[in-house]
């Protein structure tokens, strides 16, 4: 059980940069997922951590030791990589076994005839298989450790896997897109049970993922990078409610958030295509703003509906998506506003859009995201009523 | 309603077998040529070896006499057919090692190489597109006792001369080793496929789990992983090997007194010099016997090859 | 302050001193045995054109140096190509493997497709023929062709060298290999376009099947042009010899002799194939990995 610390982590393949600055610190028994599109540069950082590929600069620490010259299999980690990477000629048990007669044994003890004239060989044999068992019953996988890993169905690999890398007893757990092979069923079962494991084992995990639900709902903390750089790193609660970017807020929640494009009113306010928002904002006149508005946050209501305190937009529907229990609105602005915006309400929408299809869209200034223009997340930011108040004014519709 | 329906229900029949025959027509037009010449190269001239195995007919000959299965019991007998039966087997179990070990050693070093890979693969697959015939003759000058290199190098290191192709004991040893020559370009090259097949991760995996060496990585993955291409290559090499002919037709004619005589050559001398025709048809069946039996082991080893 | 701290962090990736010099031992054991095996390789062809260069003196001295003191490459090259007609040979394995590639593509193309796309009487047979004659070498039906052709009297001819390989039964079962992969809608689309299946076979499959004839023919090239057995057998006029027959009548004809032409031949006689090969590498080495998957 480890701490792990990455400080000015920097990789580029040739010419080519793929990470730069990384600095990172995964406390010891911690759950860090790092998220991010495909191309982000999450596999790199997660292969360096282990030692498989070299940093172009900065250091990798484990357990507060720098770890940069050491070789993977010294450095106390264990990978799950996403194609589970079986020996497909072994069956379950020496796959599970493997790590361990690799560092147990040397290497007379291990050829393939030699090894029956060690005397040592037999007691060392008889632990290992002790332990290989004892992880096999935690994983429930005792049953198949006869088999070979292409008579096992993905979810039975996936166990495998896990043992092959709990039998280490690795101070670190990491885990490139483990999840990523399995049919969406299986998935959301290997999510509750992944976490359940970090719980009982206790060992700090590191955890890469495309898939933004995995990374919300199992970590205790995640990391979102973008083109080889960590854009925020934080809970899942702050990641959704206070992105520090707007790719960030893009990338986390579903339906993605609306972004719209605003400036700074001659008031000091957030002008909306031609609409001022109650919403203060401490820059220049004429600056550049990008308004970002979550889905959930929007709530749509016969058009010309008016509420105290809420903005509206108007707009006529073109499509809804439904959920059973909810709907998603796809509506087009009205002039002078463009774009789509998308909205999450429980109910049918065609009751309130009439034959028109027509519709307004209430939000609570509060509710809304403000970034500059290169995308950043600002903070000196004035809005009126609590979001809270806005969103129960909302419902009440 | 029943009207339409009995109408339209008989229409596609009439077409339907109209396709069908006209594709019979043509899949039997198109394999009509390769049918015939397959009978007249391959199908005739096995019934007619068969005839002539039971006979004693000799080229040019007036009466021929019908022996029964006399000639394969003088071929078990002879100890000409036996010695270069022995032979033949003798230059395959030395080509076999030799070639298939050689082209693994050179496959897995040159695997991870980037820069100098093209060049060395070039260089070892020049011997495969070469005329061997050519390339025999100057093998032959090469170990020419008193003109050659490599008596010169012996000599420098005091080592004496060796008559590799006129001394019997090492003829065979020698044209094993030009065989060899011959192979490893080849084999290294499907040696190299099936090294490409092992994924990556496996080896990554195997390196967080503790493969510190080169050797390690050798036992635990690659020859495991690699066991079905080794057993095509090693069945491939045995057919290539035991076909031998060239060198020898060449190089030694069968010499030193018959040391360096293998099964085709003993065939080619019977057929086409002594003109012995009944008994060489049951020689060439008798290594049409050894050829198939290879051959099955090889259909039976691709069928293995499916990958765990 | 920090980030000066932060750079003297930077590292060597994984190496240290010990395994720096761990990695320069083994990569230059590696290049050591690669390099050993490149000379044993090498040795033949080096010597062959270094030796084609030299005078006859210089050639039957007993202490040997490597590169050629007096040239001698124009008598050597000169002697080669007239007394012996090489070029004649050269010519007659251009002739000879033009001849039998384009009858075996000819032939084994349609076949391969009927076998693989079209259903008709006594395909299964057929196909287990072809398997059969897979495993046949071309050195058992030797005899009796041999005797039928000179009964026939056309031993000593072209046709004679070409004809037991107008069929290539790997021709026939690499194709049906490939044509199967070929998507079964573009051929009904034609068929409904109202081409003949003749048609189907020459305009639309056969483009597409490029690769594989490509590939197919590098082999059939390179193993006809170096073919002694059957060439041996019915030629002994010496106008009609291929490369392989040549180098054998010069050999004889000049044993103990003349190394220098004799070397000088043997170049000319490799160099098509090789110099082929430099060019073509990629074609060359799939061609011939084929007879491994045969």
């Amino acid at each position: 059980m480890a701490s792990v610390e990455l400080q000015s982590i920097g990789k580029s393949f040739g010419a080519t940069p793929v990470l730069s600055g990384i600095d990172l610190t995964v406390a010891d028994g911690e759950f860090l997922t790092l998220v991010g599109a495909s191309g982000c540069g999450k596999s790199t950082l997660i292969r360096i951590i282990a030692g498989l590929e070299p940093q172009s600069a900065g250091s990798v620490r484990i357990g507060g030791a720098s770890v940069d010259h050491l070789r993977p299999h010294e450095r106390h980690v264990a990978m799950v990589f996403q194609s589970y990477a079986l020996y497909p000629h072994m069956r379950v048990f020496a796959n599970m076994a493997l790590p361990l007669t690799m560092t147990r044994l040397n290497l007379f003890e291990r050829l393939p005839l030699l090894r029956l004239l060690s005397p040592r060989r037999r007691g060392a044999m008889a632990e290992i298989a002790k332990q290989v068992h004892a992880v096999a019953r935690q994983l429930q996988i005792e049953s198949l450790l006869d088999r070979r890993p292409s008579q096992l169905s993905g979810g039975q690999r996936q166990r495998v896997a896990l043992g092959r890398a709990m039998v280490r007893e690795p101070a670190v757990f990491l885990m490139d897109e483990p999840l990523s092979n399995l049919d969406a069923k299986l998935r959301v079962h290997m999510r509750t049970e992944l976490a359940e494991l970090h719980a009982r084992l206790g060992v700090t995990f590191i955890y890469v993922t495309h898939d933004q639900v995995e990374a919300m709902t199992m970590s205790d903390r995640v990391a979102m990078m973008d083109s080889g750089t960590i854009l925020q790193l934080g809970k899942p609660d702050d990641l959704y409610a206070r992105p520090a970017n707007v790719k960030v807020a893009q990338f986390i929640g579903t339906p993605a958030i609306n972004v719209l494009p605003a400036r700074v009113g001659a008031a000091g306010t957030v002008e909306l295509f031609g609409m001022d928002l109650p919403i203060h904002v401490r820059r220049p006149a004429g600056t550049a703003l990008t308004l970002g508005i979550r889905p959930q946050a929007i709530t749509p209501a016969a058009t010309g509906t008016t509420r105290a305190g809420l903005c509206a937009l108007d707009g006529r529907l073109r499509r809804s998506e439904n959920l059973g229990a909810e709907h998603i609105l796809h509506v087009d602005l009205a002039a002078p506003a463009t774009g789509t915006l998308t909205s999450v309400m429980a109910g049918d929408p065609e009751v309130m859009a009439g034959d028109a299809r027509r519709l307004a869209l209430l939000f609570a200034p509060s509710a809304c995201h403000v970034f500059d223009a290169e995308g950043a997340r600002i903070d000196d930011v004035e809005a009126a009523p609590s979001a809270a108040a806005a969103t129960r004014m909302a419902r009440a519709l | 309603m029943t009207a339409a329906a009995t109408l339209a229900a008989p229409v596609p029949a009439p077409r339907r077998n109209r396709q069908r025959l006209i594709e019979s027509l043509a899949g039997c037009g198109f394999a009509v040529p390769a049918f015939i010449l397959l009978l007249l190269t391959n199908l005739v001239p096995l019934a007619a070896l068969l005839y002539l195995s039971f006979t004693n007919y000799e080229l040019g000959a007036i009466d021929t006499r019908f022996l029964g299965l006399d000639n394969f019991h003088k071929a078990l007998g002879d100890p000409v057919f036996r010695r270069s039966l022995y032979n033949t087997f003798a230059y395959v179990a030395m080509v076999i090692p030799g070639a298939v070990g050689l082209g693994l050693l050179i496959a897995v070093l040159l695997h991870r190489r980037k820069r100098t890979r093209s060049i060395y693969e070039v260089i070892y697959f020049l011997p495969v597109t070469s005329t061997l015939i050519a390339m025999a003759t100057v093998w032959q000058f090469i170990l020419h006792p008193a003109l050659g290199p490599i008596n010169g190098v012996l000599r420098a290191l005091g080592l004496g001369e060796v008559a590799f192709l006129s001394e019997p004991a090492y003829v065979l040893p020698t044209l094993a080793a030009i065989g060899i020559w011959q192979l490893v370009g080849f084999n290294m090259v499907l040696f190299l496929a099936g090294l490409s097949a092992i994924p990556r991760d496996l080896y990554e995996a195997a390196e967080i789990d503790g493969c510190r060496s080169g050797i390690d990585r050798f036992l635990t993955i690659t020859w495991p992983l690699l066991g079905p291409t080794t057993m095509f290559v090693i069945v491939t090499t045995s057919i290539t090997a035991f076909k031998v002919f060239d060198t020898v037709a060449v190089m030694t004619r069968g010499g030193p007194m018959g040391a360096s005589e293998v099964l085709l050559y003993a065939i080619y001398l019977e057929g086409y010099q002594y003109f012995h025709m009944g008994y060489a048809a049951a020689l060439t069946l008798i290594f049409l016997a050894f050829v198939l039996l290879f051959s099955i082991l090889q259909t039976f080893v691709l069928d293995r090859r499916v990958h765990y | 302050m920090a980030t000066a701290m932060r750079a003297q962090a930077v590292t060597r990736p994984i190496t240290s001193g010990s395994s720096l010099l761990r990695r320069m031992v083994t990569l230059f054991a590696v290049h050591t045995v690669l390099v050993c095996g490149a000379v044993f390789i090498l040795l033949p062809f080096v010597w062959m054109v270094v030796t084609s260069l030299k005078s006859p003196s210089e050639i039957f001295t007993v202490d040997f140096s490597l590169w050629p003191k007096h040239f001698n490459a124009v008598e050597n090259y000169g002697r080669a190509l007239t007394k012996v007609p090489l070029l004649r040979f050269a010519l007659n394995g251009f002739i000879v493997c033009a001849g039998i590639l384009i009858v075996q593509v000819l032939v084994a193309v349609p076949c391969a497709y009927a076998l693989a796309k079209l259903r008709f009487p006594g395909r299964n047979a057929l196909f287990a023929l072809v398997l059969l004659g897979l495993c046949i070498p071309v050195q058992v039906p030797a005899l009796p062709l041999y005797m039928g052709l000179a009964s026939l009297g056309l031993l000593n001819t072209y046709f004679a060298i070409m004809m037991p390989f107008f069929l290539s039964v790997f021709a026939i079962f690499l194709f049906r290999q490939f044509f199967k992969g070929y998507p079964d809608e573009i051929i009904q689309a034609a068929r409904l376009d109202g081409m003949s299946e003749f048609e189907i076979v020459w305009r639309i499959v056969v483009p597409s099947s490029w690769p594989a004839i490509a590939a197919f023919s590098v082999f059939s090239v390179v193993a006809h042009w170096n073919d002694l057995y059957w060439p041996l057998i019915v030629i002994n006029d010496m106008n009609l010899a291929t490369p392989p027959l040549g180098m054998l009548f010069f050999a004889d004809s000049e044993t103990g002799s003349n190394y220098g032409s004799l070397t000088a031949a043997a170049t000319v006689i490799t160099a098509p194939l090789v110099l082929a090969f430099l060019i073509a590498r990629r074609r060359f080495i799939e061609g011939i990995t084929m007879t491994g998957i045969k």
